[in-house]
């Protein structure tokens, strides 16, 4: 038994782990996870294949991480069922684990279409260490030449890039009409697939794979894919990298409400007590949107994990949310994007742009009653930091407005009572 | 922990905290040889801040609940309970940039070159950091603060 129960060992769970130990330094905490190497950092996982990093850089915390907070890591260990009457969590081989406190941190697993030939090998998803190191692997035995990544979001540019590095050809295939649609407008998208196109990148955009093909010589092995408006596209590997699911399995069937993911409230707790939830698998709040809603972002996992550590240890901590935020170094192009980055038209919105065409940079505001909601910097991202804290500290922009998006836009630039809040100045 | 403060109103905006942070942060340690023939380029970790007449200078704040620390991907950026200073491991960084656009004092300063985050040390190892005692108003000033 374990006073602190985590199932899941990545960005949440380490979060936790260390609040937990701020506010009680003796506490057993035990972690349970399926990987074997738990603490490394998977938005890395693209730097593993691209051989920019190896496992020992990847690591996020040192190896003595858990040793040092004092708690019992049982990785290669699957749970496979909670009894949340009898405060229990079952691991496969039949071992049993009582808890007081339970955090859910399992995170998500890739989403995969049907798509006919799926089977074939060559076919990869890319969400952990072990995704990457099969991928890394196949790219050397078969001498890879060519891919096809499905999705042009964030974890598909990502592979995409590590791809490239490595000498393929690539074709991304995406079921918006823009790339990176989630983080970026038309203009922009616009922008950056320019930049990649230039590394020498091919886009289908605005469909999908209908099928994955097999080599002539080999029809269990993968050479093509066919696209949904008919082309060919011949490639030695297909990437499925559309996003993830929260793998809510666990409590699927219990008391534990589940939308679309589990629903927790500002504590991080689900609606059974004593049961928290955290990280990809969680719906914790967006302070933009003021709804709860899946944001499977890593510093968010991060903060969610320390919420629930503070309060799984008495310590009452509400979360103040997160929203939609990611900042981009593929491809030499570095991009923020937060909030409200591509709003449908809306009169109560204000939209500021800047574009220097040039230097491939295009700077957007998005605005409500003169606070910042949403914010794309692209090629220009020094100053995203500034913008960030009006926007979470919804301050008044009202009378800085047309500074903003100026080259020399900084701290200067903030009403002098912002700057001594700051304490930048005395 | 001892911190390095602005004093706006003693801030001329020359520009020399820049200079001197970038030759403390070079090879050489030499100001000739750090802006003309150096690489990687030596950068400032102290930028100016300039909206005249107002200006003042601003490197990382060490804070006591740093956004970055939480927020970096690759545990590169860490809080040194012990003395306080936030602390960044160059090799480990994956340059990101996830803590540029958590940073509300745009103090992390990207090394493009590197294609890594720069920021304040602190000048570990002098007495006083660099960016202070080349000062020529103490415009900048090192002192015992509250966290």
């Amino acid at each position: 038994m374990a006073k602190y129960v985590i199932v899941g060992a990545s960005a949440a769970s380490i979060g936790a782990v260390e609040a937990i130990r701020k506010v009680d330094p003796v506490g057993a905490i035990m972690v349970i996870s399926e990987e074997t190497c738990a603490q490394y950092s998977r938005p890395m996982i693209s730097d593993l294949v691209s051989g920019k990093a190896d496992i020992q850089k990847m690591k996020c915390r040192t190896d003595e991480f858990w040793k040092e907070n004092n708690a019992v890591a049982r990785l290669g260990k699957k749970v496979v069922s909670l009894n949340l009457t009898d405060k229990t969590v079952s691991l496969e081989d039949g071992e049993k684990v009582v808890y007081e406190k339970l955090l859910l941190a399992t995170g998500g697993k890739p989403f995969v279409p049907k798509m006919e030939g799926q089977d074939k090998d060559g076919v990869f998803t890319f969400t952990n260490i072990s995704d990457a190191q099969h991928l890394a692997a196949k790219i050397d035995s078969i001498h890879a030449k060519s891919a096809v990544v499905i999705g042009a979001g964030l974890i598909g540019i990502s592979v995409t890039e590590a791809l490239v590095k490595r000498g393929l050809k690539v074709t991304v295939v995406e079921l918006q009409e823009k790339i990176l649609s989630l983080l970026l407008d038309g203009k922009a998208s616009d922008i950056v697939e320019d930049v990649i196109r230039k590394a020498g990148v091919n886009f289908a955009t605005g469909q999908s794979v209908q099928k994955i093909l097999g080599k002539p010589e080999n029809d269990g092995a993968v050479g093509g894919v066919i696209l949904t408006k008919g082309d060919q596209v011949p490639c030695d590997l297909v990437i499925v990298a559309i996003g993830v699911i929260p793998r809510t399995e666990l409590v699927a069937g219990t008391a534990v409400k589940i939308n679309r993911g589990i629903v927790v409230d500002n504590f991080m707790q689900t609606n059974v007590p004593d049961v928290y939830a955290s990280g990809d698998v969680a719906e914790a709040f967006d302070f933009i949107l003021n709804q709860n809603r899946l944001l499977p972002l890593w510093p968010l996992a991060v903060l969610e994990g320390r919420i629930a550590g503070y309060n799984m240890a008495g310590t009452k901590t509400s979360y103040e949310g997160g929203t939609n935020m990611s900042s981009l170094k593929y491809f030499g192009i570095p991009i923020v994007s937060i909030g409200l980055a591509n709003p449908k038209e809306d009169p109560t919105l204000e939209v500021l742009v800047k574009q220097d065409a040039e230097h491939n940079v295009y700077k957007k505001l998005v605005l409500k009653n003169n606070v910042i909601v949403g914010m794309t910097l692209v090629n220009c991202i020094e100053r995203a930091g500034v913008l960030f804290y009006l926007m979470k500290n919804a301050i008044n922009v009202k009378k800085i407005k047309q500074q903003l998006l100026s080259d020399d836009f900084g701290l200067a630039t903030l009403p002098v009572s912002l700057q001594r809040k700051m304490c930048v100045v005395q | 922990m001892k911190k390095i403060i602005a004093k706006q109103e003693a801030c001329m905006g020359c520009g020399l905290c820049e200079v001197y942070c970038t030759v403390q942060h070079s090879k050489s340690k030499d100001i000739v040889k750090a802006y003309n023939s150096e690489h990687p380029k030596p950068i400032s970790r102290i930028r100016r801040e300039v909206n005249k007449p107002v200006s003042f200078a601003i490197q990382c704040r060490h804070c006591q609940d740093a956004p970055c620390v939480t927020a970096c991907l690759s545990g590169a950026m860490q809080k040194n309970e012990k003395t306080g200073e936030v602390t960044h491991d160059k090799d480990k960084c994956m340059g990101c940039w996830t803590c540029v656009m958590v940073c509300p004092y745009g103090a992390l300063i990207m090394d493009k070159e590197g294609k890594v985050v720069a920021k304040c040390d602190l000048c570990q190892g002098l007495e006083e950091p660099a960016c202070v005692a080349n000062c020529p108003n103490q415009a900048l000033v090192f002192k015992e603060v509250k966290a």
